[in-house]
């Protein structure tokens, strides 16, 4: 059987957020680069697979799909091995999924982009957006620390695909100086250190080629 | 069975995403106001629906719910069966990835590209005021001009966005469609035939139609 392809960069946190999932599922794939300097995702071989010349795109067999979330959406409903990301019936689930894609994902972006892209691509963070999208960030993490005060992962008693969206972009964020923003509410910050400690997500940063912490 | 609740204002666009999946499936529903203007969206009632003190929040006896998407695809869940119609394909794997990823295009290419231009030229002049940013607006128009030409291609090859059948993915473009309409860019669509085509077949529907009547600023 031809291998799972995930395309494009091995760094990228939205392409970390499915290998993230295919890891949890215990799947093999590999990483087609799609190198973003050399404008690789705008060429008709990369559109073919996402018209909107965005990474990642997964092909798994014949099916070939984009977008992050829905990417997980699949992978989570296609393969019932590992534990169960998408149990249904679970509106609290689906409340999470959409929190992380429209609060924490807005702010948790910019951030990482700024203090971590930035910078590797001889780049400065813009202090002005760094600490108006902190600010924000800041504002969402408390309602997750209400939240997290009554249940154990985001939608309940079990770790499910709501948790592990957002792991890509915190872990990134815990290598920038707003690693703070998690580290210092005690409720978020135990969740993270839980889920981050999933052997397979050690697995799935293992292969992350970071570069040595500035 | 008790009409489910929604919290919110019937001209807001995601609470109208909430409503035009209840009148797809049929379901009874009942819309609660909620005042801004007394700040109700953040009191403590209002806050224990939606943390985050947005429209729409969602009761359906014992279940709360916030994130319009969200209280969508419980709807969807819920009522499909009984009402025959199919929007989420659950059932089958490929058109379920189908639905799922013109719905995250929806949210995150289309709806950032459409939403400041729908904010700047109705929202800030009529209910706050404030002047349309016209640098906004022309950066989005040409974000929404690439966004079309995928989208133009797409229903090139299918009647609608996760194949040829309407789904939830299509609905989900209703509410914020219909305000780009009422603005001067609705002659965007005319260099877009199929995206137009599928645009009025939407908005025929008689649930975008009696939704419409409530929906403007």
């Amino acid at each position: 059987m031809a291998p799972r392809k995930l395309y494009g960069m091995p760094l990228s946190p939205n392409v970390v957020r499915v290998a993230a999932a295919l890891n949890e599922k215990g799947l093999d794939f590999e990483i087609v680069p799609v190198d973003l300097r050399t404008g690789a995702h705008k060429q008709p071989e990369f559109l073919a697979l996402n018209p909107f010349g965005q990474i990642p795109a997964l092909q798994d067999g014949d099916e070939v799909l984009y977008e992050s979330r829905a990417i997980n959406r699949y992978i989570a409903t296609k393969y019932t091995e590992g534990p169960e990301l998408l149990p249904t019936p679970s509106a609290k689930l689906e409340v999470w999924l959409e929190v992380e894609s429209h609060h924490f994902y807005p702010h948790v972006s910019p951030l990482v982009f700024q203090l971590l892209i930035k910078p590797m691509l001889g780049g400065a963070a813009d202090p002005v957006v760094v600490d108006k999208h902190a600010h924000e960030l800041a504002r969402v993490l408390d309602v997750y620390e209400t939240h997290l005060a009554q249940n154990k992962y985001l939608a309940g008693d079990a770790f499910t695909l709501a948790d592990l969206n957002h792991m890509s972009y915190l872990f990134c964020l815990s290598k920038t100086p707003k690693a703070d923003l998690v580290a210092s509410r005690p409720h978020v910050k135990a969740w993270w250190d839980d889920i981050s400690a999933r052997p397979a997500f050690q697995k799935t940063v293992a292969a992350i080629p970071f570069p040595p912490s500035a | 069975m008790a009409p489910v609740k929604v919290f919110g204002l019937k001209m807001s666009t995601n609470v109208a995403r909430v409503l035009v999946c209840l009148e797809e499936v049929g379901a009874e529903y009942e819309v609660v106001d909620i005042d801004f203007q007394a700040k109700e969206h953040k009191s403590p009632q209002h806050l224990a629906r939606n943390p985050f003190g947005q429209i729409p929040a969602f009761q359906d006896g014992d279940v709360v719910l916030f994130e319009s998407r969200a209280i969508s695809r419980y709807v969807l869940r819920k009522y499909s069966k009984s009402a025959g119609v199919d929007l989420l394909r659950e059932d089958n794997l490929e058109e379920a990835a189908a639905v799922d990823v013109w719905t995250e295009v929806e949210a995150q290419q289309y709806n950032p590209a459409v939403a400041p231009i729908v904010y700047e030229c109705l929202i800030h002049p009529a209910m706050f005021g404030v002047p349309t940013n016209q640098k906004v607006v022309d950066e989005c128009v040409e974000k929404l001009r690439k966004v079309l030409d995928v989208y133009e291609a797409r229903l090139s090859r299918h009647s609608y966005l996760a194949g040829d059948f309407l789904s939830f993915a299509d609905l989900s473009h209703f509410p914020y469609t219909h305000y780009l309409m009422a603005t001067p860019y609705a002659s965007l669509f005319d260099s877009y035939p199929r995206v137009k085509a599928w645009w009025q077949g939407l908005a025929s529907r008689p649930s975008a139609k009696k939704l419409s009547a409530d929906m403007s600023f």
